[in-house]
This record gives structure tokens, C-alpha cells and sequence, in this order.
């Protein structure tokens, strides 16, 4: 916060207001992206990091990040990459899963644990249940590994037969 | 909803109708740099030029293979495929952007101008990635020529996809621990994205080989048709073997017993053989890492160039 130009919030409040352009049901604080936000002479400098390296939300990220803090009164914002370590599931929040869940899409189970030799090959099903996120059965089956956004699959709920879709674990 | 500082991200036309100084249009501003603010430099002991032409080589397999997928993608069984091809596409699409800036940095540090280094013979002080892929000419790309090959139907573009996503997934899980920490960071979200998109080709390929007398034959047509442009992905160029040295790149040549143990699971159970067929030469002994590509690259190329090339100047 700085004070004597009237701003009462300080950047990172502002920056974790902003919600990601395709799950906007989450900030980017929720979906782990937010990495940084440090105020140093009134300039604000926010680290964010890709979900998927050809996600074109990023780009609207930034902009949005960006344009809140502008609007909010600071008006030297840069916006930076940070490539390492790469984002995973893990890092959406208790309140994203809970947001996720509530939209009707299922959230992530635990990440892939890196592994030292080669990566094994998946020639089944996913390897833990996902649960319908309208009905809560885990009887649902993988329709597809690919769904409308890069970070999504899309599955069928065998209990109450509604499709759906799960942020799948990377 | 959080206070008046919230952007309505929630709703695109009410955030395009928001007043302030910034462009904006239905989807962000467009496209800055995807390594904005990472550290570029060239780690100490590391041929700039080396790294450069690497960069671009893994960064053209990307975006090459990104193109013939995205002709795939209104062309698939299903509309869930469909997808599928559009989202690896991207997913490939992302690598190439980031490899090819990462080269431009690379190239800059070559050359501390840029212009005309070691990656090609086009001038032009903006070598950045649209650079590289809408402004070079073909013998300037150094994809391998797998990646290239005349699209043919989807049992073809199926095996293409196995073979590409297995041999790429065990280079990018050999960089994940490259002594250039750009690299080994873009290989480490790559190989996440890699995963999926073998696991997906595997399955496909089993269910086309184990399915209909057709889709077997179809299956097996594809795999042969590819098959002499696979030693071509284990045959390391002279700057990989330099920078494998250096503790930099992946040499493919000892990437090979990985990938044939991915392929000796998938085959057998898609009842598919491996073709009996000679390797495709190049000229010369050169292949695509020397810049020397098959018929279908030209065509390839002007399809993908030719937006850019008919007005330089625009951006978007």
C-alpha cells in the first residue's frame, strides 16, 4: 500500500481480484497462476505463470492485471512470466475446487507425481475416479481427454447421465 | 463480487465497454512476448549460435507438426477428436512460441544486434518469433521431416502423432534437467502437455489397429507410410551432439531404446506391425536439421506464411 495518493487496497488485493477470462468463476490467486505482486516506489511488478504454454488466456491475463491496476491508481504496472516451476493442479485453491465444483465442473485430483525413468504410458482409463460433480457419483466415464479449453477433459456421468467436465491433472 | 476495483472480467462486452487508456478488444491486446521478464542470458560455456539453431530446431518440430494437426482438426471421426487435434495443436503451438523466442534471445546474445546470424540468411533487424516462422525461408527451418509430410487420412495422422509425441516426450524429459534453465523450463511444462497427447495417439492407435479390417488397414497404411522418416529422429545433428556434450541438448541417439519400448506396448496390442521399409535418405546425408525437407514443405509453408507475407507490416 501507498500512502498519500488515496489508494486504500494494495496491489495484490487488486491483482487477486481478477478472475481468469475462461474459468471466471476463479481469480487467479485461486487458480495458482498469481505468483508475485511487489510494489516498490509506487511501481507494481506482478509475476504470473502459464496453466499450458499455448493457453491464449494468458494474454487476456495480463491485459486484465494490467487494466485493474491501472484503474485502481497505479499506473507503472509490469507484468512478468515465471517459467519455473511449471504451474500444476495442485496449486488451484480449497476455495477454487469449492468455485469449480459449484460451476458444475469437477476440480483436479492430485497432479502426476514426477517420476526419474520414462514416463509411463496411460493406455486405460484416468487413474483415480472423477466424481459427477452434479450428482457426486464416481461412476463417470472419460469421454475425452480434450475438452473446450486446454486445461479441461470431458466426462459422462453414469448415474444421472449428465455430461461434464473436469480440469484434468497436469 | 470483490470492490469497485474488479475488472468484469465475467462478461466480455461489459469489459470491452470499460473506459481507460488501454486497448483492448474481445481478447486482450494480443500477443507479447511469452518470456517476458525470464531471464534470457545464455549460460556460461554455451555456443549462443549453437543454442540459437537448437532452439529453432525443436521450436519448427512444434509449430510444423502444430500446422499439419490444425488441418486435421475439421477432418477427424468425431467432433470430441476434432477438438483433441485443435487442443495438442495448441498445446505444440505454445512450445514453438516460447522456443522460438527463446532462439531469438539466443541469437541476439550471438550476434548483440540480431540481424543475419547463424539461424538463416534474412536480414531484418525483428528476429523474434513471428520472425521465424512467417519470414524464413524453407531451407532456413530445421524441423524434422516427419513433421511435414503431405497430411494423409486420420489412421496417418494418428501413427504421425504416436511416433512424433513419443520421440519428443523422451527429448523434453532429457532437457528437464538442461544446463540452459530457459530450456529446461519450457521442456519441463512440455513434457505435462507431451504426456497427454501420447497417451491420446496410443489409444487411438490401438483402437484403429484392434478395430475394423478397414481401420487396421488404414492403421497400418499410416505407420508405413512414416516409417522411413523415424531414423531421421534418432540421428543426431553435429550441433546437438556439440550441446549434448555441453550438458545443453538431448542427444537422440540415446533416446531410442525409450522410445521403442512406448512403441512395443502400443503396437502388439493394436495388432500392427512394424513395416519392414528402408529409411528415408536425405540428400547428401542431409535431412530436415540441416534444412533440407521434403516436397510438402514448400506447399506447408506458403499456406502458413502467406497471411503474414501479404502485409508485413500488420499486427495483430
Amino acid at each position: 500500500m501507498v500512502s498519500g495518493t488515496g489508494r486504500t487496497v494494495t496491489a495484490r488485493a487488486v491483482a487477486e481480484t481478477v478472475t481468469d477470462p475462461e474459468l471466471p468463476m476463479l481469480t487467479l490467486a485461486d487458480l495458482g497462476v498469481l505468483r508475485e505482486v511487489a510494489e516498490h516506489d509506487g511501481a507494481v511488478t506482478v509475476s504470473i505463470t502459464p496453466t499450458y504454454t499455448g493457453c491464449p488466456a494468458l494474454d487476456a491475463m495480463r491485459d486484465d492485471l494490467v487494466h485493474a491496476l491501472h484503474q485502481a491508481g497505479f499506473g507503472n504496472v509490469e507484468v512478468r512470466m515465471v517459467l519455473r516451476p511449471a504451474w500444476s493442479t495442485d496449486w488451484i485453491s480449497a476455495a477454487g475446487r469449492r468455485k469449480l465444483a459449484a460451476a458444475g465442473i469437477a476440480p483436479p485430483g492430485g497432479a502426476p507425481r514426477p517420476v526419474t525413468g520414462p514416463i509411463p504410458l496411460n493406455l486405460g482409463p484416468p487413474p483415480h475416479p472423477v466424481w459427477c460433480p452434479h450428482c457426486g457419483s464416481a461412476r463417470t466415464r472419460l469421454m475425452s481427454a480434450f475438452s473446450a479449453t486446454a486445461c479441461r477433459s470431458l466426462h459422462r456421468c453414469e448415474a444421472c447421465q449428465e455430461p461434464f467436465e473436469h480440469v484434468k491433472e497436469i | 463480487m470483490p470492490s469497485d476495483n474488479a475488472v468484469s472480467s465475467d462478461n466480455a462486452y461489459v469489459a470491452l465497454s470499460e473506459g481507460g487508456d488501454d486497448v483492448r478488444w474481445a481478447y486482450g491486446t494480443g500477443f507479447a512476448d511469452p518470456l517476458e521478464g525470464v531471464d534470457t542470458a545464455v549460460p556460461a560455456g554455451t555456443d549462443a549460435a549453437d543454442l540459437t539453431a537448437y532452439c529453432l530446431m525443436l521450436g519448427d518440430d512444434a509449430l510444423i507438426m502444430s500446422h499439419r494437426l490444425q488441418q486435421g482438426c475439421t477432418d477427424a471421426p468425431e467432433l470430441e477428436d476434432e477438438v483433441a487435434l485443435a487442443n495438442i495443436a495448441l498445446d505444440l503451438l505454445g512450445q514453438a512460441r516460447l522456443l522460438l523466442s527463446r532462439a531469438a534471445a539466443a541469437e541476439e546474445a550471438a550476434n548483440g544486434t540480431g540481424g543475419g546470424g547463424p539461424a538463416g540468411d534474412s536480414d531484418g533487424p525483428q528476429r523474434g518469433e513471428d520472425f521465424y516462422a512467417f519470414f524464413r525461408a524453407e531451407h532456413e527451418f530445421r524441423n524434422v521431416r516427419l513433421a511435414e509430410l503431405e497430411r494423409g487420412d486420420f489412421g496417418e495422422l494418428i501413427a504421425r502423432l504416436l511416433v512424433f509425441a513419443a520421440w519428443r516426450l523422451a527429448v523434453l524429459r532429457q532437457l528437464t534437467s538442461s544446463r540452459d534453465p530457459v530450456l529446461a523450463a519450457i521442456a519441463a511444462k512440455g513434457v505435462k502437455e507431451v504426456t497427454y497427447h501420447r497417451d491420446y495417439a496410443a489409444q487411438w492407435l490401438i483402437r484403429l489397429g484392434d478395430g475394423t479390417a478397414v481401420s487396421r488397414e488404414r492403421a497400418q497404411a499410416g505407420l508405413t507410410a512414416i516409417w522411413p522418416y523415424l531414423p531421421e529422429l534418432f540421428t543426431p545433428h553435429e550441433i546437438e551432439r556439440r550441446l549434448a556434450a555441453a550438458g545443453v541438448a538431448a542427444d537422440p541417439a540415446g533416446l531410442r531404446g525409450e522410445f521403442d519400448d512406448v512403441l512395443a506396448q502400443v503396437l502388439p496390442a493394436a495388432t500392427l506391425e512394424v513395416p519392414d521399409v528402408p529409411p528415408r535418405a536425405g540428400v547428401a546425408g542431409r535431412t530436415g536439421r540441416d534444412g533440407v525437407h521434403t516436397e510438402a514443405m514448400g506447399y506447408l509453408l506458403a499456406e502458413l506464411q502467406s497471411v503474414a507475407r501479404a502485409d508485413p507490416e500488420a499486427t495483430w
